[in-house]
């Protein structure tokens, strides 16, 4: 067993599972702690260096910012790679609602970035089955929110040469393979220890695990990956996913497979601040991809919660308080600039900067992700959506 | 006549119209003195300028462009619609006195220091029909009574231009910049990114992007939800491109018309300092815009193409 194995919690701590994100006593998630607990590992600079020099470009801000700041075995990926060993990617997203928010973004625009990198495959995982049994929707209205959400996820940016989009509804229950896989991952998995399940939990939620598990193992896709058994898996999440891959990796070399690497992310925090995640069902704690110019603006004004000080002079004499500061915050997540960035913090930090210029600046920044995000968004259309959900060979998927 | 209120010396001579120095030779070729030609000139930021010269006086436009700190090639020729707005005479009839009008305040006269050499020179007046014949002194004394300084230049000069050397002719490039409607080219904005817009234009309007707008509606979308989407075309990828360029050139345009100032070499300043600040912006939205929007390119083909293949009908066999 791997280190660092679940407890369902005995003492108050931080909860963080596919389910539930809590910081203890309402604070901020200690994410030394997180890396501590789950056993996986931090990213450091060394590693984010290597990356640029594999790839050839300058790495990708969510990289530079710390923002995907863990991994399992990201260097193992690393090492195949420079031997001329290629990897595909897999990521996710549980299509609970149709409104999209940032926070929900940050995995598939670095996922993008990898792609682009690293010239890899990807398979994205739309798994509408686990929110109809934990959200209690249908299932019609699940596949529907699975196709909507696959539009957002398309306007990233994704290169339908290389991706494949599927609905677990879809996907899951034709092709052998993947079964073969659920049916051989599922022995490996101690529901209660690993995902604090009890007898109270349906038979479909406790079954649902190895679902998230198997697009780890290329045999789950024998049109893209046929013969390529040794093929290895990279999947960027973000860290409250860890415990789904965490089994999944105990349960690999028992099946014959590489572990999956993991790339892990922190949380982007919610306007009113750092007490979790952001919440689909609070239309103010998130900047939707919907939002106009002059709601973003309202909304970073009215919620976003501020590090400055309460009056000007004091603001001018104790600098604004970046640690809990959330336009800085955002702005560490979605500003290019780094010199910019550094400016900002510096002169907001020392108080020669106010409150008021930072949330303008921030207004400026997401307003230009969200209009180019729905500019693309316009331009997915439903048989795109089709033809990426399309189980079809991807020749040209490494080039 | 405005010249014999100033108490200018003047000989007139009328004939019929002439549009060029050759022409008025015929007629006042043997009075003595020395024949003018008089080019009127625009460089790339529409500031406009008259070159007035003996006959025989080389005028090499390149150098003088050089020297003007225009760079080589910077002026040619005005438009012949400038000539009218601008100077208020006809075809053929450039003259210093042109710039007796208000609408030719911001044209920049340079004048051949060969006509002091000369008793006299011919110059038209207002008009193509007749000639005067004025001392160089003469001229000066019309020059200043509307407010113009006299600027006598070796025209035939051509001293090097380069880091140690300025142009020695910048001062005397025009102050303001002249906006003139019909006019092949605009104001300085669209100049200034045009190497920015073009690539942006290359990339995001190949032929293939055409056909494939023109395919979108003909593949008879089977979801009646989607129509209203296919059958507004604009809200797609490939007006976007459009629709960005033409933001790039507004935003440059409200920026630089906000801060238009007479000084020349503020104007220089503000050339540079919007190439510094909106370059980069510029490039960078050019680049990840469209990377964003080759991608949908690619996918948008993709889909095409898939779709026609997934519905094509077997071969008859």
């Amino acid at each position: 067993m791997e280190k660092g194995e679940d407890k369902h919690e005995e003492e108050q701590d931080q909860v963080v599972n596919p389910w539930e994100v809590t910081a203890k006593d309402g604070g901020k998630i200690d994410y030394d702690k997180l890396i501590d607990k789950f056993g996986c590992q931090r990213l450091e600079e060394p590693l984010v260096d290597r990356v640029q020099r594999l790839t050839g470009r300058p790495p990708h801000v969510f990289l530079r910012r710390g923002v995907f700041f863990a991994h399992r075995d990201f260097d193992e990926i690393l090492n195949a790679y420079e031997k001329g060993k290629k990897f595909y990617l897999y990521t996710g997203r549980g299509p609970s609602s149709e409104a999209l928010h940032l926070g929900h973004l940050v995995p598939f625009m670095f996922t993008k970035y990898l792609q682009d990198a690293f010239k890899v495959p990807l398979v994205i995982q739309l798994t509408d089955d686990e929110k109809c049994m934990w959200k209690n929707l249908s299932v019609e209205e699940c596949q529907r929110l699975a196709r909507e959400n696959a539009k957002d996820i398309i306007a990233c940016g994704f290169d339908i040469t290389k991706t494949f989009i599927f609905s677990d509804f879809d996907y899951v229950g034709g092709w052998n393979n993947y079964f073969g896989n659920y049916i051989n991952i599922s022995p490996g998995i101690q529901v209660v220890g690993i995902f604090g399940f009890s007898g109270e939990d349906h038979i479909g939620k406790v079954g649902f695990p190895p679902i998230q598990a198997a697009p780890s193992f290329p045999s789950s896709f024998p049109h893209l990956f046929s013969g390529k058994d040794d093929l290895r898996c990279l999947i960027p999440c973000a860290i409250d996913q860890d415990p789904y891959f965490r089994m999944t990796r105990d349960v690999a070399p028992r099946l014959g497979y590489h572990k999956p690497s993991l790339i892990e992310s922190s949380f982007f925090p919610a306007l009113q601040g750092e007490t979790g995640k952001m919440s689909a069902s609070d239309p103010n704690s998130a900047i939707y991809v919907t939002d106009s110019a002059k709601v973003i603006k309202n909304k970073i004004n009215k919620y976003a919660f501020s590090g400055g000080q309460d009056s000007v002079e004091k603001h001018r004499e104790l600098g604004a308080n970046l640690e809990v500061d959330i336009p800085v915050k955002y702005l560490s997540f979605f500003l290019e600039d780094d010199a910019e960035l550094e400016h900002i913090k510096t002169e907001y930090g020392a108080g020669r900067m106010l409150t008021g210029e930072v949330k303008k600046r921030l207004a400026d920044v997401l307003t230009e992700v969200v209009d180019r995000h729905r500019a693309a968004r316009a331009a997915v259309t439903e048989e795109m959506v089709d033809a990426f959900m399309a189980v079809r060979p991807l020749p040209n998927m490494f080039d | 006549m405005v010249l014999q209120e100033l108490g200018i010396k003047f000989e007139q001579y009328d004939h019929p119209a002439v549009l060029t120095v050759e022409a008025q030779a015929k007629y006042v070729g043997d009075k003595g003195g020395g024949l003018s030609k008089n080019l009127f000139l625009k460089d790339k930021k529409s500031r406009f300028y008259i070159v007035s010269a003996l006959a025989d006086t080389k005028v090499d436009l390149k150098v003088l462009s050089q020297r003007l700190g225009l760079g080589k090639g910077g002026i040619r020729m005005a438009p012949e619609e400038a000539l009218g707005q601008l100077l208020q005479v006809p075809l053929g009839c450039v003259t210093p006195f042109a710039l007796i009008n208000e609408s030719a305040s911001y044209v920049s006269l340079l004048l051949d220091k060969e006509f002091k050499t000369q008793p006299h020179c011919f110059f038209h007046p207002l008009s193509n029909e007749t000639s005067i014949s004025v001392q160089a002194s003469d001229l000066d004394k019309f020059l200043k009574s509307i407010g113009r300084e006299p600027s006598y230049v070796d025209l035939e000069a051509n001293p090097p231009v380069g880091k140690d050397q300025p142009p020695d002719l910048a001062i005397l490039v025009p102050s303001g910049t002249i906006d003139i409607p019909d006019a092949p080219e605009n104001s300085t904005p669209s100049q200034a990114v045009s190497e920015k817009s073009f690539p942006v234009q290359k990339k995001c309007t190949p032929a293939s992007v055409d056909s494939v707008k023109s395919a979108k509606p003909s593949s008879a979308d089977p979801n009646a939800k989607d129509k209203p989407n296919n059958a507004a075309p604009q809200p797609n990828a490939f007006a976007e491109s459009r629709l960005f360029v033409d933001e790039i050139l507004k935003k440059t345009t409200e920026l630089l018309l906000s801060e238009l100032t007479e000084d020349v070499a503020k104007q220089e300043a503000l050339a540079n300092s919007v190439r510094k600040h909106l370059a980069p912006d510029l490039q960078n939205l050019t680049r990840t815009f469209c990377s964003l929007l080759q991608v949908m390119f690619k996918n948008t083909a993709y889909t095409q193409g898939f779709y026609a293949g997934s519905n094509c009908q077997p071969k008859r066999l």
